[in-house]
């Protein structure tokens, strides 16, 4: 079972207290009605499946039920940071340079 | 004494004897016997008949390992447990025991004549020997291999124990307590820090059990390992046997499994049977050991023959000789030794046989000094003996050919293949491996976790480097947790390290094809069927693996991997990493059911959320069915009265009276804010900005797709504030929903959600009398068509006590949704009872409920929408905003394919011939097309007669609304129904009933 660190209780708590929330950074247009279908597919099902850094979604659904963001390494399954769900997206580089 | 027990050695108390069953016979063992080393003492080899060929088999190992000796034990009623392991369960007195897969008995077997079809049951045989002819599969092959497949029997009664769950968050864990993890543990276990060591064994010790001619700092082995535990108790260790670590997860999650009352004749009261332990440890230390190999040679599974290890184990920690006169085979020093000690406890040990050219002197010399025989550059090419074995034949290697066999009559044939590092937890933590092609086994390289491997699991001999070792990992980790531990050396008298080769099938003289050389003992695979495998074209060991099942049984290839693989890459003619090893999966052991579900069983399997209300119906005879994880009142059955009848009374009672219904599990969700009414706009199709204050609507829930999530009637209570109600079923999902949106979409809208489902008790009234009784019990409000029209809802009082009050109908009746504060409920509910007797008023459930809402085509979520239903499909267009700029859904309802002609659309269906249709039936438009038949929908909903006198349906058709009046057929197994499709509102299409 994973440890998550939820960024708004700045606590590091087990797995079973959060929901995965898909992937972070899919911003729903402001005008939803003027997107082509095309763009409106890639908003709507389009989604990565990352080997490595995955930008995520989590929510602490039986904590402070916030949801916030995550990169995950789907290879090892660790987190390598968590964030707040505002938060620019991190620097990836800088992420996996403190994992080594 | 029992003959085959050596006085003077071994743990077990010979003054405590212990008396049980196997197979009904009664054996007496010592206080500290395992099954299979009891019944060894009484000279009894044969503890099973083989998964597949029904072949005689006996204990090959001492341990955990232990593919063959499988028996089921059985403590009274319900007490039964098959397939386990002979070599680890403790005997105590009045123990059942009994062998498997024999009939009708383990000594003449009648499945034994799989062995003699043997060439039926090859690598893949599932695959090749069921394939013909077609229609034999269902009559003669399944019910067969149904019959034939499997270990043991499964309990039939329910169990009687119970099993706990606990949490352990410790410094350090250190898996396995032989010497390697008593001195990890010493070194750890330094400046406060939180050590537990943990053993699956009845105690602690792990290879010096075995190897009592140590000396260890000056002292016996036991004598050391006594004081060493005792100082490590001393220190604050937590010292756990009886406690499988069964796998490694993520973060340094470790699951154990601590059996409590297995080893004890008498339960005690209120202990748990079994103990889950989920342990997290700041670090790990995995100090499993290694497990031998045997040698894979025609004839290797006859009872009697055994892992030399084994029965050196049997030896120095049981006191029992496994034979008086045994025949060692050997690639390995260690089984040396293991002759060495038989010797020197009274058996004859008729040859040393080693696959080697040369060994070491010392190791000749004390044969010698012993007189045993040594025959070196010699291969094992047959035993015989039927139940038991009786010899074994030898032959010379030279130069790669085999020469003249020998026979050599013998008792037991004590095997060494070499050992195999116990990487299984190391692999669990996605550890990369190594090939070592000194040792021909694999290494541990790398892992992602916080964890250290030590001794004999990787790939160390010998007790003075394996101490060494384990005090070294004890430090480092001691030090990585910000400690500094002492030095410790250890120095050891009477080592025994050694080398050895490792082998693929050994050399034979025989003809290969028929050779019944077993690689995976528990399930029959030989090292013909591996070879066989390859030749059909397997190339990825992971092939290999499913295609003979090798390695698959229950001890997951503790045993038989390397060998496999060995034999394996030689077909392939691949070297053994490029071949590459198999993955090692949790539980290291087998595991009960029990030990997993802990505290979640009957009662606690699941929570059962029940009403306010429900101790009312329960006491008024109601049925119950789940919704979600609610417990609701189906129908109130009369005497007499079967579930159609009591529905179609409650049915009837509320159109023509008046009904009354617990509708407290509807999920409810405030929303409040200054910025409320713009999130309403902008989660539901509705509008709501001109809802007025003291109005409901009816709302629909899109998903961002533009498909029905949800619906419910929501009613404004103030300028800013909702009350939502949500499907019961529905509720957590949309909060996290609305949550969703609210944070991560629209955090500039400054609104709060509050589920409020479990704050109010809702009892809702329907029926033409629902207004007259409940009028005189309202204050605040006055329950007329002007004052308080359908649709409308209040805060007001309800029979003294503060209420919302809604005026809302999912019956097509005058309706009333009551909500008080929770508590409150019970005391509404007969208040309503009371006042409502001189109208008759009946109690309904949901069936009823489903019934008179299908009456009037109002959807439920779910069962007639099903995800990919639009509110368009469900002819709820009107429910769909036009002039807003935006809602969950809107964009997704524009799509091209969800404004196509012919999508499926909701229909109501009344079949010609009056029969009940069957919810989920298929639909299609012609009856006489061939098969397979377009499908082209299915029945949603389907009740029997409610109050419109005959069945009706609703289904989801193809271009439905465009198909009012004609019919379509509903094939079914025994004839094909025809019904037309209507509108989906059968009752009171003007709504006149709603009027007061």
């Amino acid at each position: 079972m994973l440890l998550i660190h939820c960024p708004y209780c700045n606590e590091t708590l087990p797995e079973l207290e959060f929901t995965y929330a898909g992937q972070a950074h899919v911003v729903r247009p402001e005008q939803p009605s003027g997107q082509s279908d095309e763009q409106w597919e890639e908003f709507l099902f389009i989604r990565a499946n990352v080997r490595g850094p995955h930008y995520e979604r989590w929510r602490h659904f039986h904590g402070c039920g916030r949801f916030f963001n995550a990169v995950r390494d789907t290879v090892s399954d660790k987190f390598l940071t968590t964030y707040e769900a505002d938060a620019p997206r991190p620097d990836l580089s800088s992420l996996t340079e403190r994992q080594k | 004494m029992s003959q085959y027990r050596v006085s003077g050695r071994g743990r077990v108390d010979t003054s405590r004897p212990v008396t049980f069953t196997f197979d009904g016979k009664r054996f007496t063992g010592a206080q500290g016997d395992t099954v299979a080393s009891a019944l060894l003492a009484n000279g009894v080899h044969l503890m099973g008949r083989s998964f597949k060929y029904h072949r005689p088999r006996g204990a090959v190992a001492a341990g955990s390992e232990e593919p063959n000796a499988l028996i089921g034990t059985r403590r009274g009623p319900g007490r039964f447990e098959p397939n386990t392991r002979a070599t680890v369960q403790e005997i105590w007195n009045g123990l059942e025991t009994n062998s498997q897969n024999k009939y009708p008995s383990l000594k003449f077997d009648v499945g034994a004549v799989n062995d003699a079809a043997y060439m039926l049951f090859s690598a893949g045989f599932y695959y090749k020997t069921f394939m013909w002819p077609k229609n034999f599969w269902h009559k003669v092959y399944e019910p067969f291999i149904r019959a034939a497949a499997g270990l043991g029997v499964s309990p039939t009664e329910e169990d009687p124990d119970h099993y706990a769950s606990r949490y352990l968050h410790c410094d350090v864990l250190i898996v396995g307590a032989g010497p390697t993890g008593i001195a990890a543990a010493r070194a750890a276990a330094v400046d406060g820090l939180k050590v537990v060591l943990v053993d699956e064994n009845a105690e602690a010790g792990g290879t010096l059990l075995s190897e009592p001619q140590a000396q260890i700092d000056g002292r016996p082995a036991w004598d050391w390992l006594a004081a060493e535990l005792e100082a490590l108790k001393a220190a604050g260790v937590k010292i756990m046997t009886r406690t499988t670590a069964i796998g490694y997860y993520h973060q340094n999650m470790i699951g154990m499994v601590e059996k409590l009352t297995d080893h004890l004749p008498e339960l005690p009261e209120d202990t748990p049977r079994e103990r889950m332990w989920r342990v997290r440890a700041k670090q790990v230390v995995l100090a499993q050991g290694a497990l031998e190999k045997p040698l894979v040679f025609h004839g290797n599974d006859r009872p009697g023959v055994m892992l030399a290890g084994s029965a050196q184990t049997y030896l120095n920690r049981y006191g029992v000789l496994v034979g008086k006169r045994p025949v060692i085979v050997t690639s390995h020093d260690s089984a040396w030794f293991a002759a060495f000690d038989l010797q020197d406890a009274g058996a004859q040990v008729q040859a040393i046989v080693d696959l080697r050219e040369g060994v070491h002197e010392a190791l000749l010399s004390e044969a010698r000094a012993r007189g045993i025989t040594v025959k070196l550059s010699h291969t094992a090419t047959a035993t015989s003996g039927r139940l038991r074995v009786s010899s074994l034949r030898v032959n010379p290697v030279s130069g790669g050919s085999v020469g003249a066999g020998e026979e050599i009559r013998c008792d037991a044939v004590l095997m060494s293949g070499g050992w195999t590092p116990s990487l299984h937890l190391f692999s669990h933590t996605k550890g990369s491996l190594a090939w070592d092609d000194d040792r021909t086994t694999f290494l541990p390289k790398d892992t992602p976790e916080d964890c250290l491997i030590a001794g004999a699991s990787r790939g160390l001999w010998g007790v003075e480097a394996v101490l060494k070792d384990g005090a070294e990992k004890g430090r480092e980790v001691a030090e990585l947790l910000g400690k500094t531990p002492a030095q410790v050396a250890y120095s050891v008298a009477g080592d025994r390290t050694g080398t050895g080769i490792s082998m693929k099938e050994l050399p034979t003289d025989r003809s290969p094809g028929k050779a019944k050389a077993f690689v995976d003992y528990q399930n029959d695979v030989t090292a013909k069927d591996l070879r066989l495998a390859v030749r059909e074209g397997m190339r990825s060991i992971e092939h290999v693996k499913r295609y003979t099942t090798n390695g698959m049984a229950t001890d997951q290839g503790k045993m038989s991997n390397i060998n496999g693989l060995n034999i394996a890459a030689d077909a392939l003619g691949k070297k053994q990493p490029q071949v590459g090893l198999t993955t090692f999966r949790p539980p290291y052991t087998p595991t009960s059911f029990g030990a997993f579900a802990g505290y979640h069983r009957g009662d606690h399997f699941e929570v059962t959320r029940k009403t306010q209300i429900d101790a009312w119906a329960e006491e008024n005879g109601a049925v119950f069915e789940p919704v979600s994880q609610w417990r609701r009142a189906w129908y109130f059955p009369k005497a007499g009265e079967d579930m159609d009848a009591a529905v179609a009374r409650e049915c009837a009672a509320t159109r023509k009276s008046v009904g009354i219904f617990d509708a407290s599990t509807l999920g409810k969700i405030e929303v409040v804010g200054p910025d409320a009414v713009e999130f309403m706009n902008r989660m539901y199709t509705n509008p709501w900005t001109k809802l007025g204050v003291g109005k409901c609507r009816y709302g629909l829930l899109l998903g961002d797709d533009g498909y029905i999530r949800d619906d419910g009637v929501i009613g404004r209570l103030g300028q800013d504030k909702f009350h939502v109600t949500t499907t019961t079923g529905g509720a957590a999902r949309v909060m996290n929903m609305m949550e969703d949106y609210l944070q991560t979409e629209w955090p500039d809208l400054n609104v709060w959600l509050t589920s409020t489902t479990e704050q109010w008790s809702t009892v809702a009234l329907n029926g033409p009398n629902a207004a007259k009784l409940l009028a005189p019990l309202v204050e605040g409000v006055e329950l007329t068509e002007e004052t308080f029209p359908h649709m409308s809802c209040v805060e007001c009082t309800v029979a003294g006590m503060p209420a919302r009050l809604f005026r809302v109908s999912f019956t097509g009746e005058i309706g009333f949704e009551v909500n008080v504060p929770a508590p409150m409920g019970r005391q509404l509910w007969e208040t309503l009872w009371e006042a409502g007797q001189q109208y008759g008023i009946t109690a309904y459930g949901t069936e009823t409920m489903h019934v008179l809402r299908a009456e009037k085509g109002y959807i439920i979520v779910g069962q007639d929408t099903d995800g990919t239903v639009t509110p368009y499909d469900a002819g709820m267009g009107w429910a769909v905003g036009k002039k807003k700029p935006d809602f969950v859904g809107m964009r997704g309802l524009a799509r091209p394919d969800l404004r196509a002609k012919n999508r499926k659309q909701l229909v109501g269906l009344l079949t010609e011939d009056q029969s009940k249709l069957e919810e989920g039936a298929q639909i299609v438009f012609d009856p006489k097309q061939p098969v397979p038949m377009t499908m082209v929908g299915h029945v949603t909903s389907s009740y029997d007669t409610g109050t419109t006198g005959r069945p009706i349906a609703l289904a989801l058709v193809e271009g439905g609304h465009e198909k009012l009046g004609e019919t379509v057929y509903i094939p079914m197994p025994d004839r094909t129904i025809a019904a037309k499709i209507t509108s989906t509102i059968f009752v009171d299409p003007e709504n006149a009933r709603l009027k007061i």
